[in-house]
């Protein structure tokens, strides 16, 4: 018995360490969740006036108002977009379906899949925080409890929201369009193009229960040195476990 | 004991009938074929086999086990090699042999089936860019790295040029040398021809014959045709008044004789008599064509009775 499992653990350690060497071998999922983040971190940091409070942020500057935006870009782009289409065309080449013959079930490559964007994400996310401290001045998180607390939340939302739409493709070509769309909005109320301070009243609401809106605050909050808003961690909640229940009622193996 | 029963298996997906009716049994070491036209419901009766679809009726064991019950066992002791069943673009063939090994409790060793299969020169090469067949052959090689009792083999040559067809075809009696038994899908009829031992012809979800290949030619009725030029001319009654020709016709200077299972030996030694040696004889006997195309004969009238 112990033999069986210690073999079972042994197979997922190798599905683990084959898969991410495939992500490494793919440039572009390298390039969109690591490099790129970094690079935009790395510019809004080199430009002196945005390291400065601005009053349109209500006293926050750039920097502080695009670090967790950046870091919750990242993850986003891990699990939202790539991750999805990724699974979609194993499911669409019969590598479920292929695995479903095996001893290993082809839940674990899901699970190895998720782990490794998950962990490229949320290295990225420590990267860019060390950067920030080390280079730009930005004070590390006095909440650091509550600063890991809303990271890991994130990752579990954008993880289960990934797996749905990888759920609910048909195609790789679908998931791939699916991902896109989703994208936008879940960054757009994050506040990539608008920054939350900037957001009127009533779309910072709305931004508030959306994923990447609750994410953004949290993280914020906990970089500001604040416990993260109950409100904003249990939005994360809902989205997690809703997502992750629905993926796993409709995903199909093949 | 056989290895697989089946009995009277069936499936349905919502109101599509795939199987309805299909048993057989495989005995260890027999290369098992499963034929039929497209659509028969022979990849769904190798799906309830191998605990990838489950039955709705019926019995079948594979290795003394349910394979819906026990999917552990079946899991562990089938290797499987599915239609269209791919891998990652950018794994190479090293990687996904060394990775599937991972998953067995007693795997083959991964740089034997390289070279067993030919695929040592390919070892460190990406599977988007293997050619057709040494993905073929890997993908073999993954049904065969868990150390199997049983492989099944769905549609194995499809896409395949004759020569790698045939490559691959050597391989499998091969596997087979080392006892395992083996499950051949297939609609390519000289490759059932070729490999199997027996053969389960299926048909719109039950089985219409069961029998070796030779077997299977054996029942039809179809008879000999003798072709060959007259060394001199020759009066067709020297042959039609034979009871064994059914028909004698000319095409040119070619006699086309058409008799029963005696023909041939009826004819040579008429002509043997009469002096007339039979230049550029040749005998053509029914096929495993003929045959599975008379098993699977659709009756136009009872198909629209029964939908």
């Amino acid at each position: 018995m112990t033999a069986i499992v210690a073999s079972r653990r042994s197979a997922f350690g190798r599905l683990v360490r084959t898969e991410a060497v495939l992500f490494g071998r793919s440039a572009g999922m390298v390039l969109w969740t690591a490099v790129l983040p970094l690079i935009a971190l790395i510019v809004i940091g080199s430009v002196h006036s945005l390291r400065r409070p601005s009053a349109s942020l209500h006293g926050i500057s750039y920097l502080d108002a695009y670090l967790p935006i950046l870091m919750i870009f990242s993850l986003c782009m891990a699990a939202v977009n790539l991750l999805p289409p990724t699974l979609a065309l194993y499911r669409e080449r019969g590598i479920l379906r292929r695995l479903s013959t095996t001893p290993v079930p082809p839940s674990r490559l899901l699970a190895a899949q998720a782990l490794i964007y998950l962990t490229v994400a949320l290295v990225v996310a420590v990267l860019m925080l060390v950067i920030a401290v080390a280079a730009y001045g930005v004070p590390l998180p006095h909440q650091l409890p509550g600063f890991v607390l809303s990271l890991l939340l994130i990752a579990a939302a954008t993880t289960g929201i990934g797996l749905l739409i990888a759920a609910l493709a048909p195609s790789a070509k679908a998931g791939n369009a699916m991902s896109f769309i989703a994208f936008f909005p879940l960054m757009f109320f994050a506040g990539l193009w608008i920054p939350r301070a900037t957001m009127p009243h009533a779309l910072r609401v709305v931004s508030d229960y959306t994923p990447l809106g609750a994410g953004v605050r949290t993280v914020q909050a906990s970089i500001a040195g604040h416990w993260p808003p109950t409100a904003g961690l249990l939005v994360l909640l809902g989205w997690a476990v809703v997502a992750c229940l629905l993926a796993a009622r409709t995903f199909r193996w093949q | 004991m056989p290895i697989i029963e089946v009995d009277q298996l069936g499936k349905s997906y919502g109101r599509t009938v795939a199987v309805s009716d299909v048993s057989f049994s495989v005995e260890p070491g027999e290369i098992f074929g499963i034929l039929g036209p497209n659509g028969a419901g022979k990849t769904t009766t190798v799906e309830c086999l191998v605990g990838l679809r489950r039955r709705d009726g019926g019995r079948v064991r594979v290795l003394g086990v349910d394979p819906d019950v026990d999917r552990a066992t079946v899991r562990s002791h089938v290797g499987v090699q599915l239609q269209q069943a791919e891998l990652p673009e950018r794994i190479t063939v090293t990687e996904a042999l060394r990775l599937y090994s991972s998953f067995y409790p007693q795997p083959a060793d991964w740089r034997e089936l390289l070279d067993a299969l030919g695929l040592a020169g390919a070892a460190r090469t990406q599977f988007g860019r293997l050619s057709g067949g040494q993905q073929q052959r890997l993908s073999i090689a993954l049904a065969l790295i868990g150390n199997p009792q049983v492989a099944v083999l769905d549609e194995l040559t499809t896409g395949l040029d004759p020569a790698a067809r045939r490559e691959t075809w050597q391989l499998i009696e091969q596997v087979r040398d080392r006892g395992v038994t083996i499950v051949l899908v297939t609609h390519f009829m000289p490759e059932a021809d070729h490999l199997c031992d027996r053969l389960a012809v299926i048909d719109r979800g039950t089985v219409v014959a069961l029998d070796t290949p030779a077997g299977l030619v054996g029942r039809l009725d179809a008879g000999q045709r003798m072709r060959f030029r007259p060394s001199r001319p020759i009066d067709d009654a020297l042959l039609t008044d034979l009871p064994e020709v059914w028909s004698v016709t000319r095409r040119g200077a070619e006699v086309i004789v058409d008799g029963d299972a005696e023909l041939i030996t009826a004819v040579t030694a008429t002509l043997a008599r009469a002096g007339v040696v039979a230049e550029r004889l040749r005998v053509e006997q029914a096929s495993l064509d003929d045959a599975f195309i008379a098993v699977t004969r659709h009756d136009t009238r009872s198909e629209e009775g029964s939908r």
